[in-house]
Order: C-alpha cells, then structure tokens, then sequence
C-alpha cells in the first residue's frame, strides 16, 4: 500500500499536470476493465462480489443454438415460439430475452440467448429441450452460457496423453487371505464404524479398524466385499485396500447423494439424491448417476422428477422403491432395467444407452425383476379392463426381446415374483380374489427356467385360505420354505422342486405346525435354516435341518431385529438395533445355535458381514471335499484344540492375575485398618471392638410387668 | 430359597438398611413412613411416623438405638429405634437426600438438592449423646461445584477424616471434612458418564461401590479414589451392593418406569444381577420385581440380601447353600 496517494500528493500532481480538480467528475473515470494503474483497491469484498455476480449471474443462462433464421418481420413470431416453449419449463427473466440480429441483413443469426430466474431452471431447460425438434431441420442445440467458456477452452491441436508408468494396484481382496480363515464384519453404533473379525475360536471379535462419524448415514458393501461404501454429503466414497486400514480408493461426487446400490459385479455404482425444488409448486428433482466404481468416471446420469422414475412418494427416501435400476446378466453387469408408465427401458452397459434404442413397452406394467444370473426379465401385468384382459406373467429374454415363456392368470390381486439364487426356478406368488371378492386366498406358480420349454407348476397350500408370511428359496438348491397360517402361531411348510422318482414334480417334505415365527432365513450354504420369530415375537429362533428335518436348536434373542449369516453359512449374527431403546448389541451363533459370543451396544444400528466373491471350486470339487471331510477336518480339529488349550491357558493365566491384584488391593486395606484401628477406637470412645467376635454374649433377664390387676375370686 | 415378600410401603421403596448385628432391616420409601423389619423372618416390627414427604434414606447408629432419616419434606429427623420416637428434627429449606453417622455416631453427614434459588449442599452436623443436648447447627457445609445438579450419596471416609460424595454430575469427589476442601475428584476418562445413583461402602470401608445410569459400576479405592473393577450390565443400574462374605457385588436397576409398559415385561432386566467382584464376570441374577430395583442391601452376615423395588415390595432371599459353592 505504499502507493496510496494522499491527497495532497493528488492536487500537486493535477497541478503539475494542468487538470483542475474542482471541476473534474471524479465519478465519470472509468478505468479500462481489469487495470487498476497499480493501485490496489481497499475494498478487498469488491472483487469477490464481481466474481460471485459473474457465477451466478450468467450460470442460469443458456443458448439455443440451431434457429430458423428469419428476416426481422418474423422476429416477433419466433420469439413468441420460443417463449411459449420455454416458459412452461420456467420463469424467464424480465429482458431475459435476447436474440441478435445481423447488422447487415436484418436477419437472425441462428440462435438466441435465454435468462432464468434460476440456474436449476436453466438446468432442467437445457436438458429437456436440447435435440428438440422444431422441425424437420431445426433442432436445437442447447447449452449453458457458461459452458461455451470451457468448450473454448479446448485447444485445437489434440496433445498424445502422457502415458504413465503402470503402477500395480494394492491387493484389494487381501482380506480374504487371511490365515484362519475367518469373515469380516462391520458394525455402526453411535457415531463409530468398526470392522472387525469374527474371531468363532476366541470367542470374541478381534478388531479391525475403526472410525468416528466414517458416514453420514449408513455404509454398505459391495456384493463381493471388495469395497466398503460411505455416504457422505458431498457424494459417495469406497474404501478398502491390501492393509487393515481402510484406505478411501475412490470419491464419487454427487452432492445430498441419499442412496447408493451396486451392480452385482460390482462395477457400477449408482447413486440417487432428490433435491427440494425452488419453487414448491414444482415437484422435486431426482439424479441418479451411475460411477464405474474403479475409474470414478460418471458412465451415465438421469435427472428428473419422482414420477419419471415411478418412484412416486413426495420425493424424500421414503416411497423410493430402490433400488430404481435393476442390474441383470449376472456378474458381468451387462445390463440393467428401470420401469417406466408402460414401459420397460433396458440400457446396456457398453455404450449405455438404451438396447435397440428403444423400450420394450408393455402396457401397464407394474413389476419386475432380473433372473440372478441370466439376462432373462420376469414382469408382472395386472387385470385390465375390468378383467376382460387377463393378467400376466412373462419372461423376456434380453437383448432378443424374444418373450420365452408367459402365463396368463385371472381374478388376481396381486403378484410377488421370487427367483431361486442360481436362476434355475421362478416361483411366483398370486393373490388372487376369492368368487365374492371380499377376500383373497394365494398359491404359487413355479417356474422350471433351465428346463425344455420352461414347464410351469400350480401349487397350492393344502388349506387355500391360509395367509403366506414368509417365501424362501433354498440359496443354491431346490428346495423352497413357506410361512403360511395365522398368526401368532402359523405352520412352516417345506417344499423340493424334485421327487425322488420323477425330477419334474414338486412335492412337500413337512410341514411343521404351530411355530412362533414371521421370518425365515436360509444358510447361504443351504440346509440350514433359522425359523425366526423378530420384533413383534420377541426374537424367538428356531435353527432347523432340512436335510434330517430335525430342530437342532430353539433358543432367542430377545427382541432381535434382524438376522445375518455370514457368507460361508458357518456362523450367524443377530442383531437388536435401535429401533428398540434396550438391549442393542448383537449375537454371533454357530450354525447350529450353539451361542459364541454376545456384545451390546448402545445405538446400535447397523451390522453387515464382508461378502466373499463366489467360490473357484465346481460344485463337483466341492461334493468331493464335503464325501473326504474327515480327511481335511482333523487338521482343523488340531488348531481348534491348540487355540483351545492356548486359550484356557490364558484365561487361567488372566484369573490368577486378576487374583494376585486384588489379593494385593486386601492386604493393602488390611495393613492400613491395623494402623487406623487405635484412632478408630479413640472416635468410638474407646469401645475396643472391630470385629463381631470381641462382643461379650451376656444373657440378660429382664422382667417386666405387663399389667397387675387384682380379681376377688368367688368363695 | 423362597424370597419373602414384605409388603407394608404404599409407594415405590428407595432405601434399605441392616443395622449392625443384622437382626433389624430399616426400610425407606416414597410414602412418609420408615419401618423397620425382622431381618430374619420379615415381620414387621414398627413404623417411624413422622415425616410428610417422601423418604429418600436413612442410617442406623452402631448401636442400634438411633435412626436418621432424610426426607423430602425438607428434614432428616433422629429417631429412637426401640421406641419409634422422634427425638430430634434438623430442618433444611431443600429436600434432604443422603444421611449417615460417622464411625463413632457423633457426627452424621446429611446431603440437600437444590431447590428454589438454593444449590445442592452437603451439611455434617454434630449429634449429641443426650437429646436434650442436640442442636441443629451445622459444622460444616460444603457447597459443591455444579450446584444445580443432585447429589445422591454422601458417605464417611476412613475416621471421618474425608466425605465422599457422589450424584448427577457423574463426578466422584472427595472432601475434607475439617476444612471443607475439595481434596480430589475421580479421572474423567474413567469415571461414570451419567447420573451415579448409589454408593455403597466395604464393610471396612476401604473401598466403595458406585453405580449409575450409564449401565455400569465401578469399585473404588476410598484413600486414592483408584478406580478398580467396572461391571457392565445391560441396564441402568439405580442400587448396588457388597456381599461382605463373599467376593460378590450385586447390582440392581432396570428400565425407566416410563418405559415399562411399552415392553414386554422380560425387556426391563428388573432383576438383581450377581457379579464376581474380581472377575468382573456375570454369576446370575435374580428375578422377580415387577418394576426397577430401587435399593439393595446386604445382611452383615452375608447370608441374605433384600431388594427394594418400584413396585413397592421388599423382596428378603435367604441364601440356598448352593450360593455358597458358586465356582466360577
């Protein structure tokens, strides 16, 4: 600042320089833009005012390119054209308008700039209105004024990208190396995320890693485990990596991201955030990007209002009916679906658009879903005209189209459609509306997907009108298991899709009567199941075998919430979380319901087990480790034993020292009574004793006279 | 065993007390009306009538001739037991809500909450060996920090050289009883996080059991406030307990009363829990309270207890002999 002039210094130079002050408006200097003959300004807020003006001064304008070109007679007519179309999407600014003229031909050039009252209005405009048709060869070529900036920034000559060396990536399934063999878990309680290992041998869970407010709201793994997602305001983010520390690999931005979903392969992230509009007539407006989850690169984002996306509800997380796109194709993510009004639209995930450019429509669809592993689409139509036109289920084979196999069914009330984990049978639950209409009653219709033809089953519950609670598959098998019956002591039937003579029936294995139960819970290994009765029934489990169709454990958790196997179905986690005040905290159990480990927590929300990625070995590969068990079982009975011995060995180790402590605390409090003992005696008035023994026993016979009354006796 | 279940309180029980020889249960309550039982079979033998308020604690002299009480009706009042008279009245102008006598029963510490514009407070007052000779004055009162929180529990230290107290501030301190000075508060790290509700002292009195509604105890040393075992539960805990025999505490507590009738009645853990004093480890529990326990206390000869509940019961368990062989 040591150029300020001061005046003086000011009125000698305009001397010197023959100006005179007194009649020289000072407000009339305009300094050319951006030069200040280096005086600093001392208003440091001026400059930042300009810059902020120029953000959101020109952030909600756009131009919209690709015009008729019109002499200046017709001008009028085409600037109502373009109004009327885009005032409907928003307000447009007072003199918001602008389309200039060529000076010398008094024509348009082409294209005009509009204002918005709002850079989300602008937004929503470019979007909706770039590649509208006017006509035939007028089509708009929309974009934000701002980004012209950016697009002329890009330099003419195209420069080779630098090639970087290739560094190797950390190992980031590391987790599954680990030597014992055991799963990872992840647990919310509070503000803190804690991984740990579920340690079954010790009996404790062995920590991992832990974070105070690592999320916002909740995390989530990947379907292989490689990842585990946070949710953050300014986006989404995964962390994971070769050490225990969980590295942030990468950031998705999306700002107020509200859910996030992986595609099975986890190579795809999709994220969802709704915004409140700016104006509350407007309704609200919905973006969800899809991340390649490596690259961090958005693949493809879709913007709109909740009904676009037929989520309805009034925009908040609830009434989302999430996941909106539905991953098919298995593994390799090659697909993924949404369902629109009457329609289905299918993208494909190499060019991620739209398979054959267009959606398959179907006239009022109301649900579907993707077969776990093939890219087979089941939906779901209901009645139309008052049931002239019969419901109906189909399966549609993508990218064909082709429609493999439907169903049509009648007087139905609603459908639930369930696929087995390996794709091999559909079961689809019907409700359907009894003669009077007054009630419903259910049954299923199953299909067979790998077989001929697809062959399709009716299955019906030994009473029609009993209510269906619970439908499970067999993950990975061919046995499927029902709640059916009333409350609070409804039956659990259990059912195989094979027979012992004839594979193509299906038929009951049993039925178990009267159990307390609203949830079933299959081992991802199958067999086992958990017959549970959570929230309402207190927590009541049931761990039963189906193969010897025999109850190896009733036991409960009181008030549990919700139940989680690990993924190699060895061990199973329940869990009481905070929608309860009391109790919170979670139990690990064996498979066969032996209790291993208890721990509560207060504010307990949340407990997921790391998933692995599928096994390497054939099913054949593994019949034969599970016919040569014992061979492979003696080794890890040895371990189990040594951990055993080692642990009991230290439990001793930690009692006898517990013990030497507190042995050292007695005596301690032993010597110091000795020493106080005299003065004690002096507070006591010299009453010698301490101990009850030094009382003297002294019997003492008291006589009392409880009343004297004198009687004259009779003669 | 079958517990005993006394009934003779109208309202929820908030103290319990066994006299020295452990002949004689002093019982406190919501309703205005000490009494005091046959620790053996449970009968009642009397009442102390004279309160009008709520009675949040009392204590019983070496001796057991005198009782005192602190009340809520603003008074602790000295009692002859034998007799149920009222010997002498110390008037407060806040509820009153920790008493005790000191080794030697001639000085009892009496704590008061704050009311109105007045802090919580912590009095010693001298009591005389004669009636007649008893005055009301304080020879000391302690103001404490954070005076508009409660003080629960104010107790003697070894020869009544210190005062330890404890309440809602979660704070352990301990004072000089001569000159009224803080002489040491407990580590913040590992002190109670929420409202300490009970104490209760070794039988020695060189070590001293908190309890509070962080779900926790604590035991610690009375000459270093060293903090020694904690015990976990699974609820709060509102009354705590030493087996003078055994190396048992027992805790007591249970849900909110607010809460108790949204749940089912196995949610509200209304059960004292048997803890290994040294282990730290859970031995069992026992149930039978229809609401929070409220107040625990141990027979001297360690061969009963009694819990004093919300639903206004006493329940009094004579130890089976398999209590005594508990290995664990």
């Amino acid at each position: 600042m040591a150029d300020v002039m001061v005046m003086n210094d000011i009125e000698a130079t305009a001397a010197s320089l023959g100006i005179d002050l007194a009649r020289l408006d000072l407000d009339s200097i305009r300094l050319p833009h951006g030069e200040t003959f280096g005086i600093p300004s001392d208003d440091e807020d001026i400059g930042h005012d300009v810059n902020s003006e120029m953000e959101s001064g020109f952030g909600n304008i756009i131009v919209v390119d690709n015009l008729p070109v019109v002499p200046i007679e017709k001008f009028e007519k085409l600037e109502n054209v373009i109004r009327k179309i885009y005032s409907q999407l928003g307000v447009i600014k007072e003199d918001g308008f602008w389309m200039p003229l060529e000076p010398e031909t008094q024509k348009t050039m082409g294209y005009c700039f509009i204002e918005f009252n709002t850079p989300q209005e602008a937004e929503l405009a470019r979007e909706k209105t770039h590649g509208y048709k006017l006509d035939r060869s007028h089509i708009f070529a929309v974009s934000m004024f701002d980004d012209f900036d950016r697009f002329m920034k890009v330099p003419d000559q195209w420069a080779p990208p630098e090639t970087k060396p290739y560094t190797p990536g950390e190992n980031l399934q590391n987790w599954l190396t680990d030597l014992k063999g055991r799963d990872q878990f992840v647990i919310r309680a509070g503000n803190d995320t804690e991984v740990y290992w579920n340690d079954a041998r010790q009996l404790k869970p062995d920590f991992v890693y832990k974070r105070q407010y690592w999320t916002e709201s909740f995390v989530q793994w990947s379907p292989l485990g490689t990842y585990l997602a946070t949710v953050h305001r300014q986006g989404a983010a995964v962390w994971g990596g070769a050490t225990s520390e969980f590295k942030r690999l990468m950031r998705y931005a999306h700002p107020q991201v509200r859910l996030i979903d992986f595609s099975p392969g986890e190579k795809y992230l999709v994220t969802y955030s709704s915004h409140e509009a700016s104006n509350p007539r407007d309704t609200n407006r919905v973006v969800i990007d899809i991340f390649d989850v490596r690259t961090g690169k958005v693949m493809r984002d879709f913007k709109g209002t909740p009904d676009d996306f037929a989520i309805g509800g009034t925009g908040g997380v609830s009434g989302v009916s999430w996941p909106v796109f539905k991953w098919g194709g298995g593994k390799d993510d090659k697909y993924f679906a949404r369902m629109g009004k009457s329609a289905i639209s299918v993208y494909e995930t190499e060019t991620f658009s739209l398979v054959d450019k267009k959606s398959i429509k179907v006239e009022n669809v109301m649900d579907f879903s993707w077969s776990p592993t093939d890219s087979i689409l089941a939906l779901f139509v209901p009645e139309l005209g008052g049931g002239n036109q019969p419901a109906r289920v189909s399966l549609i084979q993508i990218p064909s189209k082709e429609e493999l196999r439907q169903k049509n069914l009648f007087s139905v009330s609603d459908c639930k459609m369930y696929w087995q984990s390996n794709g091999e049978y559909l079961a689809v639950k019907v409700d359907r509306y009894t003669k009077t209409k007054k009630s419903t009653y259910t049954g299923f219709e199953l299909f067979r997907i790998k077989e001929r033809d697809i062959p399709i089953e009716v299955l019906e519950l030994e009473n029609k009108n009993d209510k269906i609670i619970a439908f499970a598959w067999e993950p990975k098998g061919h046995r499927f298991a029902i709640i059916h019956g009333d409350t609070p002591r409804p039956d659990i039937s259990f059912y195989s899709m094979r027979t012992a003579h004839n594979t193509g029936r299906v038929s009951k294995l049993i039925t178990l009567k009267g159990k307390q139960a609203n949830a079933l819970s299959w081992s991802p290994s199958g067999r086992f199941i958990i017959l549970a009765g959570l929230k309402g029934l207190n927590g009541q489990l049931e761990f039963y075998n189906v193969d010897e169709q025999e109850t190896m454990a009733t036991t409960e958790h009181f008030m549990a919430t919700d139940i989680e196997w690990d993924p190699t179905g060895r061990y199973v986690a329940t869990a009481v979380t905070s929608v309860h005040e009391m109790e919170n905290g979670y139990i690990i159990w064996t498979f066969n319901g032996k209790l291993l480990y208890r721990v509560l927590k207060d504010h307990f929300f949340q407990f997921l087990w790391r998933p692995r990625p599928a096994s390497f070995l054939t099913p054949e590969q593994e019949e034969e480790i599970a016919k040569n068990l014992k061979k492979y079982s003696k080794r890890y009975e040895l371990e189990d034993n040594d951990v055993e011995k080692q642990l009991s060995e230290q439990e001793r180790a930690k009692r006898r020292e517990l013990k030497e402590e507190w042995e050292k605390w007695v005596a301690e409090w032993k010597r110091l009574y000795e020493e106080e003992k005299m003065d004690r005696q002096r507070l006591r008035d010299g009453e010698a004793s301490d101990e009850e023994e030094e009382y003297e026993a002294r019997e003492v016979e008291v006589e009392e006279v409880v009343s004297t009354q004198e009687e004259v006796l009779s003669e | 065993m079958r517990p005993i279940l006394m009934k003779g309180h109208e309202r929820p029980l908030t103290f319990l007390k066994y006299n020295r020889d452990g002949d004689l249960l002093f019982s406190c309550a919501k309703d205005h009306t000490p009494n005091v039982w046959f620790a053996d079979n449970g009968e009642r033998l009397g009442t102390y009538r004279g309160h009008n308020g709520a009675v949040w604690c009392c204590d019983v002299s070496r001796d057991s001739s005198r009782l005192i009480t602190g009340s809520a009706d603003q008074s602790a009042k000295l009692w002859d037991v034998q007799s149920g008279q009222q010997v002498f009245t110390f008037n407060f102008d806040s509820p009153t809500r920790s008493v005790e006598f000191s080794v030697g029963d001639k000085l009892a510490v009496i704590t008061t909450d704050p009311f109105m514009e007045l802090t919580s407070a912590i009095h010693v007052k001298r009591i005389a060996g004669d009636p007649a000779d008893q005055t009301a004055e304080s020879i000391l009162t302690l103001k404490v920090p954070q005076g508009r929180m409660k003080i629960n529990r104010a107790v003697w230290g070894p020869l009544n050289s210190t005062i330890i107290s404890a309440g809602e501030d979660a704070i352990i301190r301990i004072w000089d009883s001569e000159t009224g000075k803080l002489l040491q508060e407990n580590q913040k790290e590992e002190g109670h996080t929420k409202t300490i509700t009970s104490l209760v002292k070794s039988p020695d009195g060189s070590h001293f059991l908190t309890g509070s509604l962080d779900k926790s105890a604590k035991l610690w040393d009375t000459r270093t406030l060293t903090l020694i075992k904690t015990y976990r539960t699974e609820s709060p805990v509102n009354a705590v307990a030493m087996s003078p025999l055994l190396n048992h505490v027992v805790l007591g507590g249970g849900q909110d009363a607010i809460n108790v009738t949204t749940t089912d009645h196995r949610a509200g853990k209304f059960e004292a829990k048997f803890y290994d004093k040294i282990l730290q480890e859970e031995i069992g529990g026992v149930k039978g309270h229809f609401g929070p326990i409220n107040a625990l206390a141990f027979n001297p000869d360690g061969k009963s207890f009694s819990s004093g509940g919300e639903d206004g019961y006493i329940r009094l368990h004579h130890f089976d002999h398999d209590y005594f062989n508990i290995k664990i």
